[in-house]
Formats: C-alpha cells, sequence, structure tokens
C-alpha cells in the first residue's frame, strides 16, 4: 500500500482500482472491469466521469451497479464522480476479459463462446448436434447438453454435463 | 399532479412511442405467465423475455420523453397516459390465452421485432440507433426460442397442434395492422428516423414460411382486416390490461421502488 502511496497515482487510475472492487451483484464472482461493462473513465478535472455500458436492455442489476460504482469511487476519494450510460457500440460478451473467463470457469459457469453475428440474419434451424456447447466447467467434459434457453439471470442459459452429470450455467454470448 | 398526461403531436413522438407501447404492452401480457407456465424452465423464459422488453420499452419511452420536451419522465409515459394515448399494436394487447397462443405471438412479435430494430441500426437518431442494436441480439434470441416452441407444439400430440392452430386463426388476422403504412411512417422515413414498416412485410413474411415450413404449418395468405392500435383506437382487452398496469401509479402519484 505504501509503494502506492510513494509514488502520484492518477485520480483515472485509482478511479480504475476502485471499479475493479465492485463486483457483479447477478454474478460476484466478476467485477464490472472483468464484464468489460465500465468503457471508459474520463478526468473532467472538476469531475470524473464513468461511462458504464449496460448488458441486457432489461437487466434490472444496471442501477445497483451504477450505485456501487459510485459508492466504491467516494469511498477511494475519488470525487465528485459522474456515471453516464453509454449504449453504443452495444456490449458484447466479446469484452469479457480473459480473467473474467477464467473466474467464471472457476466459479462453476461455463465463460460465453465466439458471440453469433448480430442477430439480423435470417431464421434457420439447426438439428441439436449442430448447436455450440460449452464445456462442462466442472470437470471439462465437451459431452453436454442445454436444459432451457433462458436461466436464473438474463445473461445465462441452463446445461447439463453427461459425464458428470452436474447441471451448470452458460454465459450466453451476445 | 393532474391524473393523466396528454402527448404532443409529433410524428417522430408517435413513431417511437408504437415501437416502445408495443414491448411494453407485449411484455405486460408476457409476465402474466410469471408463477403460471406449464413449465418451470418456460416460466422463467418468459419472465426474461418479457424482462428485455420493458428494457427495451424503458429505454425508447427515455428518449421520447427527451424530444417530447413537456418535463416527463419514462414512468409517466408508461402509466399516466389514457388509452386513446398509448400506440401499440392491437396484436400484443389481446388476451394471453392459452401457452400455444402466446408462442405463436411471440413468434410473429419476435420475428418482426427483430427486422425492425435491424433496419434502426441506420437510425439518423443516435440514441435510436444504439438502443436497436442491443434489442437487435435479444429479440433474435427471443424469435428462436419463440420459434422453437411452435414447432415443438404442432410436432407433438394433436392436442397440441389443434391449439396452435387455433391460436393462428384468432391471431393472424391481427398481423395486417403491422404493416399498414400512414404519415407517422412517411414522415419516420423522409426524416430518416426509422423504416416505413411496411417495408418490413417480405422479410417478414419469408422469415414467418421458414418457420411455418419447418413446423409443417401452413401460412396463411396476408391479413386483410386492419386493427387501428397503433393510431390509439384498441380492441376492448386494452382498458383492463392498462387497470391493471397503471393501478400502482394512479392509487400513489408519483410512487418510485
Amino acid at each position: 500500500m505504501s509503494a502506492v502511496l510513494a509514488t502520484p497515482v492518477s485520480r483515472v487510475d485509482r478511479a480504475w482500482a476502485a471499479l475493479q472492487t465492485v463486483l457483479d451483484p447477478e454474478v460476484p464472482a466478476l467485477s464490472i472491469c472483468d464484464l468489460g461493462i465500465v468503457r471508459e473513465v474520463i478526468d473532467h478535472g472538476d469531475h470524473v466521469e464513468v461511462q458504464l455500458t449496460p448488458t441486457y436492455s432489461g437487466c434490472p442489476a444496471t442501477e445497483v451497479i451504477e450505485q456501487s460504482a459510485i459508492a466504491a469511487l467516494q469511498s477511494a476519494e475519488v470525487q465528485p464522480v459522474r456515471v453516464t450510460l453509454r449504449r453504443s457500440p452495444a456490449w458484447t460478451t466479446d469484452w469479457i476479459s480473459a480473467e473474467g473467463r477464467r473466474k467464471l470457469r472457476d466459479y462453476g459457469i461455463a465463460p460465453p463462446g465466439q458471440h453469433a453475428a448480430d442477430g439480423s440474419a435470417p431464421i434457420r434451424f439447426v438439428g441439436r448436434p449442430a448447436e455450440h456447447r460449452p464445456p462442462c466447467p466442472r470437470c471439462h467434459s465437451p459431452h453436454t447438453e442445454r436444459l432451457a434457453a433462458f436461466g436464473s439471470t438474463a445473461c445465462k442459459a441452463l446445461y447439463r454435463c453427461t459425464a458428470c452429470r452436474e447441471p451448470f450455467e452458460y454465459f450466453k454470448p451476445i | 399532479m393532474s391524473a393523466s398526461i396528454t402527448l404532443g403531436d409529433e410524428p417522430a413522438l408517435h413513431y417511437l412511442l408504437r415501437i416502445a407501447d408495443t414491448c411494453l404492452i407485449l411484455a405486460q401480457r408476457t409476465a402474466e405467465w410469471s408463477g403460471r407456465a406449464p413449465v418451470l424452465e418456460e416460466d422463467i423464459a418468459l419472465s426474461n423475455l418479457g424482462l428485455d422488453l420493458i428494457g427495451q420499452a424503458r429505454a425508447l419511452l427515455s428518449h421520447a420523453a427527451k424530444l417530447e420536451g413537456a418535463g416527463h419522465d419514462e414512468d409517466q409515459l408508461a402509466f399516466l397516459r389514457d388509452e386513446r394515448d398509448y400506440r401499440n399494436v392491437t396484436l400484443v394487447e389481446l388476451p394471453r390465452g392459452d401457452f400455444a397462443c402466446t408462442v405463436l405471438r411471440n413468434t410473429i412479435m419476435s420475428s418482426f421485432l427483430k427486422l425492425l430494430w435491424s433496419a434502426l441500426r441506420n437510425s439518423s437518431d443516435a440514441e435510436v440507433a444504439a438502443i436497436a442494436a442491443k434489442a437487435l441480439k435479444e429479440a433474435a434470441y427471443h424469435q428462436r426460442h419463440a420459434a422453437d416452441w411452435l414447432v415443438r407444439l404442432v410436432d407433438s400430440t394433436d392436442e397440441s397442434r389443434r391449439r396452435v392452430e387455433a391460436a393462428l386463426q384468432q391471431l393472424w388476422r391481427y398481423t395486417g395492422e403491422l404493416f399498414d403504412a400512414d404519415a407517422i411512417d412517411d414522415a419516420a422515413h423522409a426524416a430518416g428516423l426509422g423504416p416505413r414498416w411496411s417495408e418490413l412485410q417480405g422479410a417478414w413474411q419469408a422469415e414467418m414460411q421458414t418457420i411455418f415450413d419447418e413446423a409443417t404449418l401452413k401460412l396463411p395468405p396476408p391479413a386483410t382486416y386492419r386493427s387501428t392500435g397503433k393510431r390509439g383506437v384498441h380492441s376492448e382487452h386494452m382498458g383492463y390490461l392498462l387497470a391493471e398496469m397503471q393501478q400502482l401509479q394512479r392509487a400513489f402519484p408519483g410512487g418510485v421502488w
């Protein structure tokens, strides 16, 4: 700690460090930085602006995340702060960091695969075997099947490993 | 505080309200399944789906409120308008019916909304384009899910097939309104705000054909009946829906969580 204090650290760096400690309330293994929803921290001189990009349009955690970010910044004495919502470009699971993916796996959630196209492609029916199957986050077996397209939160789907028989959640690629 | 708010008549505002209200009212109907769906996974799926729709509606209503510039916020727009000031298509306000009805309506609407959001990504309004880019991904996932169920229901038992066919009888004629053009559409098109909805009909028809072929259902000819929800003239079901949806804000004006 003293080493950190010995060198002058910019407000922006201190803000990033504080935001690293803010966990996603719905996947508390990940920080909002791991998730890639903190897009930019800008020092405007009279205040610091933090730009957040929402994950899902109706994600009920958005307000909580905003409040926790402000609280963390204030306790790190980065203030005054202003949190703004940045919608464009739209959040994609590709922004989840390598570290974030490792944390997800350790937490028992299969990290998202490569995200599909933007969704504008015409609908196409493929057989179940052709669908992407995430490997089991526990035993790493590739033999898994989807139980439900929607899970406990908007960002996840429910799967089951047919090798170790454990159910697990999969972070949907979008 | 007055009981209801009234709206200005700028075409851009009404164009956005048509989309926002269609999402909002479909979300309200979808949410009626919470705790009642035939299986737990669907209960969760429909609640999630409703949540996405509410999020989309909220983003658009906030933006519409800014454009309107009358000092309203998204909650006032969502909860304090009178029936005639809601601009959703009639199809989404119809009672939720049975599960087949819900699956068919979600297939119809998610296919339509996917195409609409896709076109809106090119909106001259940067905020609308940003909302659309996000919503498109969600609508595509909703369509996939609803269409999978439609195929499964038709493919399953005589009873489930019969129910889908009954739902089709009941709902198909309301699809004509989706593509009914008017001055609001023309203004949005001219301003680059968004497409005329009628431009989406060909692509929507093709998507429905793909889904119906997979389900071995015969696609009915384009509907000729024109319902009028998006002009504010609703079915008899809308008043009951609003009574339930608005009850808290009417009883406790300005109440917040």
